[in-house]
């Protein structure tokens, strides 16, 4: 039996340049408009957001953001003053991979008809240590979570077979030790 | 008629009592359907607050822009929703981009219509994100007063600006039954750890200090804004340097003392300039180093050390990295750096600068026609140099500051950072308001004034002694002129043909006006309009219509690269933009 699916993401292009990209995280106000605000600052000055996670913090008053950015690296000291000069913003800091642990997650979603295929896929996402959550005839979802290199190279392997569509988390990041993020 | 109990009270009415508690005056504004609860709580509550009615939401805004430039305290807008709001966004800009505290009140449709396309209906938090210091959009009646407080608190605090309150009608109508004296709660904001300022930067600043053999001051509005006008002239003295200032630092440093070299820049004194050019250090007091200032940046005293006071740590190495950032306050950083500060003898410095200021005096020929240098001089003159000066934007902003010598800080009011045209009039109004007993002289273009001239009403209404001094050349001067040196004099867009008469129109409104058209008349005409004090009068000086400022930096250019006089040979297209 087969089906066509439809999705807006069939030929997924990677998008390399997300690794290497700079890692910022900033603890905000909890309220509406903050987003505005900081997002406003990364267009004027042409940078491109490329992933953004934001989630209530353990005091609800508050805000976590991870933002993964790409974009001239000269101007990024002064954009993070400009970020943090906003009375929304309580802290904006940059993480480096060296001082901080970065994580994110992604679904992919792939077209398995033939079961060959099948068993290659599921050994590639053993490899990365990823995990099926949905199995239908003619295609399956895969989890695989880890540092963004890692998901990136999960998705470069699985590109080899007919993905569908995925969906990434963007990263969220901690830093190491006494330092706060 | 007051209102007793405050279980009684509506949001409009516990608002407007914290405003009176935060010490407002005045309120400039223009009512409006979504602000009626707000004003009518003006009439309702008990208060020392004065509402001055404008004919344009964007005068309101120039007019509380005025009274803040000229006291430091902010200045309160009132508007309604949609348009009214709307109209104040050149204004809000304005104050933003020269650090002016200023608080907007905006009425807004009922809260469960936001998003709908209600009438008017404007989402007016979105829209002055990028140009407030902060907003708010109020959801809950019981915020109200503190929402002010904060409000306030943000706008005079740290780097002053604009602070947008947006109040739905239901909120500012429902009943209050919360704390009138509810505490701000800013997690933030924390503009004290500006009088906390890092030591080690104190120290290498006044190492370099004391090791500079050219040193110069580079005074700014933030040096004004801190208040460290004691300071600016101990330091002055102590390091003999020349003191120069941007359009906005103007009389932070009093023009007339003889280390004063004038204002830097685009169009600042040929000695000023040279000064930047030549120096092996320099103070930089609270500028924030605009392009107007630097030209080229990489060349930008490239041959000095370079110490940066300021209070905006964003600010620090945005245009020219320093080789010392003091962060912090002008005030405290200058009082904790006196001390380490050696009394210099640069006798030989300041003799080859007043070399310059010999070889390269501001000039004007006296033939020719009537010149705005000529009016400008001699309003100087006759003033002594005392009055406030609120300045539109062109050719005549730029020769008032090269020929109107400020002595004190905050009597120089002028829109720098945004060139706002429009502006200088209304501003005139707001500093009047703030300053009764001062001379106030509103130096505006023929252009820039018909921008916001309807505001002659509002300064007859209040019988407001203006003195406003239209100078005509029937062009947008400023913009003939790049269009005559850069652009081989071809003109587009920028003959004023169908000026009116505006002695005439001044009349109109019941204003006084004079006429100017002789050099001959001008210290007269100029006397009999300072000695007329019914109300605001209105000067209009027929002047030389193609006359050029200079000197001039072309824009981007390098300060080395300044033309002192009109050029002989053709210019190319100035690569900066503007
Ligand atoms: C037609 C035209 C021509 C112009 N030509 C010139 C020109 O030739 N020369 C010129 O100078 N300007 C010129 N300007 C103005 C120019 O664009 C800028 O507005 C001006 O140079 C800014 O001056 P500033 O940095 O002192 O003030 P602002 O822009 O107000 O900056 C003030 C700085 O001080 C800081 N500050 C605030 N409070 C404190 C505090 N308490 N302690 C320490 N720091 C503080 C702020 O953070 C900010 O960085 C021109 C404008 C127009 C419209
Ligand atoms: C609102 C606004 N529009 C346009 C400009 C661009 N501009 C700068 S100076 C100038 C000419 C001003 O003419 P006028 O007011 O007559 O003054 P003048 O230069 O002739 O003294 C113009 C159009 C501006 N600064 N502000
Ligand atoms: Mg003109």
């Amino acid at each position: 039996m087969s089906r066509t699916i439809t999705t807006s993401d069939k030929k997924p292009a990677p998008r390399p340049d997300i690794i290497g990209g700079h890692t910022l995280s900033m603890y905000v106000n909890n309220k509406p408009g903050v987003l505005m605000r900081i997002c406003q600052i990364f267009a004027r000055r042409a940078y491109n957001i490329d992933s953004l996670v934001v989630s209530q913090g353990r005091d609800p008053r508050f805000s976590r953001l991870t933002l993964g950015i790409s974009g001239d690296p000269a101007g990024l000291p002064q954009i993070i003053l400009q970020c943090d000069k906003l009375i929304d913003v309580i802290h904006c800091f940059e993480h480096t991979p060296d001082n901080s642990v970065v994580r994110e997650l992604a679904l992919v979603k792939v077209s398995v008809e033939g079961g060959e295929k099948r068993t290659e896929v599921l050994q590639i996402v053993e490899h990365f240590g990823g995990k099926t959550v949905d199995l239908s005839e003619a295609s399956m979802i895969i989890r695989v979570e880890g540092a963004s290199d890692k998901v990136d190279a999960a998705i470069r392997l699985l590109n080899n077979y007919d993905i569908i569509e995925t969906v990434r988390t963007g990263k969220v990041v901690m830093a190491r030790g006494e330092q706060s993020t | 008629m007051a209102i007793a109990k405050q279980e009684e009270m509506d949001g409009a009415q516990a608002l407007i009592k914290t405003l009176n508690e935060l010490g407002v005056e005045y309120i400039f504004g223009y009512s409006g359907g979504a602000a009626l609860p707000m004003f009518d709580a003006l009439e309702t509550v008990e208060s020392n607050i004065k509402f001055v009615l404008t004919r344009h939401e964007q005068g309101a805004t120039h007019m509380a822009d005025g009274y803040a430039r000229a006291t430091g305290k902010p200045g309160v807008v009132l508007v309604t929703s949609g348009p009214g709001a709307g109209n104040t966004i050149t204004g809000i800009m304005t104050a933003q981009m020269d650090s002016v505290p200023m608080i907007i009140l905006s009425g807004q449709q009922v809260t469960w219509m936001l998003g709908k396309d209600a009438f008017q209906e404007a989402d007016i938090f979105g829209i002055t994100i990028p140009v407030v210091k902060h907003n708010f959009l109020v959801r809950e009646t019981n915020e109200l007063p503190k929402v002010a407080r904060e409000a306030f608190h943000i706008a005079t605090t740290g780097r002053p600006g604009p602070v947008l309150i947006d109040v739905p009608k239901n909120v500012s109508q429902s009943p209050f039954t919360g704390d009138l004296d509810a505490q701000i709660d800013l997690p933030g904001y924390n503009p004290e750890k500006a009088m906390d300022i890092d030591s080690s930067s104190l120290e290498e600043a006044a190492r370099l200090i004391n090791l500079a053999k050219k040193p110069v001051i580079l005074a700014g509005h933030g040096a004004m804004i801190a208040g460290a006008e004691a300071e600016l002239m101990e330091l002055a003295n102590r390091t003999e340097s020349p003191v120069t200032s941007t359009l906005l630092g103007k009389g932070v440093f009093p023009e007339s003392h003889p280390l004063s070299v004038g204002m830097l820049g685009m169009h600042g004194t040929a000695y000023a300039n040279k000064a930047i050019c030549e120096c092996d250090l320099l103070i930089n007091v609270g500028s924030r180093f605009d392009d107007r200032i630097i030209g080229q940046a990489d060349k930008f005293c490239a041959q000095a050390k370079i110490i940066h006071i300021e209070i905006d740590s964003a600010e620090v190495g945005k245009m020219i990295v320093p080789d010392v950032a003091v962060v912090g306050d002008a005030k405290v950083a200058l009082k904790q750096l006196l001390p380490m500060i050696e009394q210099a003898d640069h006798a030989d410095w300041l003799e080859h600068i007043n070399g310059y200021k010999k070889k390269y005096p501001l000039g004007y020929k006296k033939q020719g026609g009537l010149r705005m240098q000529q009016v400008l001089d001699e309003i100087h003159e006759l003033t002594n140099g005392e009055a406030i000066i609120t300045t539109d934007v062109g050719q005549h902003q730029m020769w008032a500051a090269q020929f109107y010598l400020n002595e004190a800080s905050f009597k120089w009011i002028s829109s720098g950072g945004a060139g706002t045209m429009g502006f200088g009039f209304p501003a005139a109004i707001g500093a009047q308001f703030a300053c009764p007993d001062e001379t106030v002289i509103a130096v505006a273009g023929d252009g820039g004034f018909q921008m916001t001239l309807c505001e002659i009403a509002t300064a007859v209404i209040h019988k407001l002694p203006i003195k406003i001094l239209v100078l005509n050349n029937h062009y947008l001067g400023m913009v003939r002129q790049w269009q005559e040196l850069f652009f081989d004099n071809r003109e587009s867009g920028v003959d004023l043909e169908g000026n009116p008469d505006f002695v005439k129109l001044a009349e109109a409104y019941g204003c006084k006006g004079i006429n100017i058209k002789r050099p001959a008349d001008v210290k007269k005409k100029l006397q009999e309009a300072l000695d007329y004090n019914d109300g605001p009068v209105l000067i209009n000086a027929e002047c030389v219509k193609t006359d050029n400022v200079f000197p001039m930096i072309p824009a981007g250019a390098a300060l080395e690269d300044m033309l002192i006089e009109p050029p002989k040979h053709k210019m190319a297209k100035p690569v900066g933009s503007t």
